[in-house]
């Protein structure tokens, strides 16, 4: 049989799955913190006791794409931002840490401050109580102040501070809940140099060019791969009809 | 068959709710009291197709796998409960918490309900109802021969009746504030009810606590900002044709897939 529609087969099936990242990628357009996913192709060449005339293609998720996105003023006082380079802690269900750009803070009805999806966030010294009624603010460093506006004049008191860690890029994986951890699974050590804009939130980093672009461009190669399969396939024809008896 | 065509749907479906989430801003501009709400997006789980790290051989280990996101989903409409801006109405009945606190109710069926609308009216028993007609809680009945009605920043009501010089003090309004605003159940017409997200109703005399104070002759109007909810609406327009894009652009894949 022809090895041509293997190697063609193997380009459209991976092209497929690409295509399922830059659909992923544009859905998420308008999540906060998102980070996109970046996939390569990878050549698998063929080693057989023949000529080695063929490489398979195989999809491969590199990592993700790292640069800020653009900042959303809202104006809300537990919205913060990452400027630059850094994540913010959160604490998992299960007592692990892990790392998100989603800057969309809550209070929950015990007064722990979390996230949205309600995981704790990580403080320097464990989860951050907020005392109740008082309005919350956020440093630049990450320090959280609480202010009372009883007294004149208004008393604020700092009452934890994120924790904000930068680990090495290489070392982060995306897990599949979308958060970030460390590959070895250990926490990262707070980075005082991370610092935060509060009343903003981080939009996704997606480039909706580069993946309408990237969109085009795996339509198109998958057309390609159609044709040399078509290609394959009238040559297969042609050669049943020379060696046909009649 | 396609998952390209499945994640670009939720894309179209989460550009949808944040759409609905814009217009129902943009529709409550001149709502007093209203607090707008932020459509909350996270990406759905990632399929690990080729698990990064794993081990290729004895020696070695993959580098980098296979992962694929399935798209995304909505996860809360989340209420902003910033201040909105005070507007002078002149009207002794209008009051306007200026902090973070919120004007309880008694709902026909005996349940509480917590509101920003200060714009009230006196029902044929002379007490204070919201537009709704829903009594103020505690109840403060103004005398039908009152000639003016004060409330202070502390929420003490008081009224001049022809014949005496000083104020009489009919009651005081109370405020209750929650510790996170964000988790109330909004019931409509402007009330908000308690859950088990918001925590229980703090109830305090303003100007304590940090509920903050009262403000007569003043409603707080709606906080939603234009422009914002402008820019939002055309941003979710444009992430819905690229998404409907991506629809087509997989549509037209499994098209040249079965052409062969």
């Amino acid at each position: 049989m022809d090895r041509l529609i293997y190697t063609a087969a193997s380009g459209a099936k991976h092209i497929l799955e690409q295509q399922a990242t830059t659909s992923n990628n544009l859905a998420n357009l308008s999540t906060t913190g998102f980070r996109a996913q970046l996939d390569t192709f990878r050549a698998v060449p063929v080693v057989s006791e023949g000529l080695p005339t063929r490489a398979f293609v195989v999809d491969n998720t590199v990592g993700a794409d790292f640069t800020a996105g653009p900042l959303q003023v809202t104006g809300r006082d537990l919205d913060v931002a990452v400027k630059g380079s850094g994540w913010i802690a959160v604490q998992m269900q299960d007592g692990t840490e892990a790392y998100t750009r989603n800057g969309a803070l809550q209070v929950s009805p015990n007064g722990i401050l979390q996230t949205a999806n309600g995981q704790t966030v990580m403080g320097e010294g464990g989860p951050i109580a907020i005392p109740p009624n008082t309005t919350v603010t956020v440093g630049k460093d990450g320090s959280i102040a609480s202010l009372t506006t009883d007294t004149v004049p208004a008393t604020s008191t700092i009452v934890g501070r994120l924790k904000l860690v930068n680990p090495d890029q290489k070392q982060l994986v995306r897990g599949d809940d979308g958060f970030f951890r460390q590959q070895d699974g250990a926490p990262a050590q707070a980075d005082p140099a991370v610092t935060l804009t509060s009343g903003a939130l981080e939009g996704s980093n997606v480039s909706a060019v580069d993946s309408m672009v990237n969109m085009i461009s795996l339509a198109r190669s998958l057309e390609t791969q159609m044709s040399l399969l078509k290609n394959a396939e009238n040559n297969a024809a042609k050669a049943t009809q020379i060696l046909a008896l009649t | 068959m396609i998952r390209s065509l499945y994640i670009a749907k939720t894309g179209l479906e989460a550009q949808q709710t944040n759409l609905d989430v814009v217009t129902n801003n943009l529709a409550n501009v001149s709502t007093n009291g209203f607090k707008k709400s932020r459509a909350v997006f996270e990406d759905l789980l990632y399929q690990n197709v080729r698990q990064p790290g794993a081990q290729s051989s004895q020696q070695t280990q993959l580098p980098s796998g296979l992962q694929i996101g399935t798209g995304v989903r909505a996860v809360a409409a989340e209420r902003i409960h910033t201040q909105g801006n005070p507007q002078q109405t002149g009207n002794s009945k209008d009051v306007m918490v200026n902090g973070s606190g919120f004007f309880q109710v008694l709902m026909p069926d005996g349940t509480t309900a917590y509101t920003r609308d200060g714009s009230f009216q006196t029902d044929n028993n002379g007490q204070l109802v919201t537009s709704s007609g829903y009594v103020l809680q505690p109840p403060i009945t103004v005398p039908s021969n009152a000639l003016t009605m004060t409330v202070g920043r502390d929420g003490t009501v008081s009224v001049t009746t022809p014949g005496t010089v000083a104020p009489t003090q009919i009651g005081s309004i109370q405020l209750s504030n929650f510790v996170n605003p964000a988790g109330l159940e909004s019931l409509g017409e402007n009330l908000y009810a308690e859950t088990g997200s918001s925590g229980t109703a703090q109830t305090s005399t303003p100007g304590t606590n940090g509920v903050g104070v009262l403000m007569q002759g003043y409603v707080e109007t709606s906080n939603v900002n234009v422009v914002e909810e402008m820019v939002n609406m055309i941003q979710t327009q444009r992430a819905y044709e690229i998404n409907s894009k991506a629809i087509t652009t997989s549509d037209q894949m499994l098209a040249k897939i079965s052409q062969l």
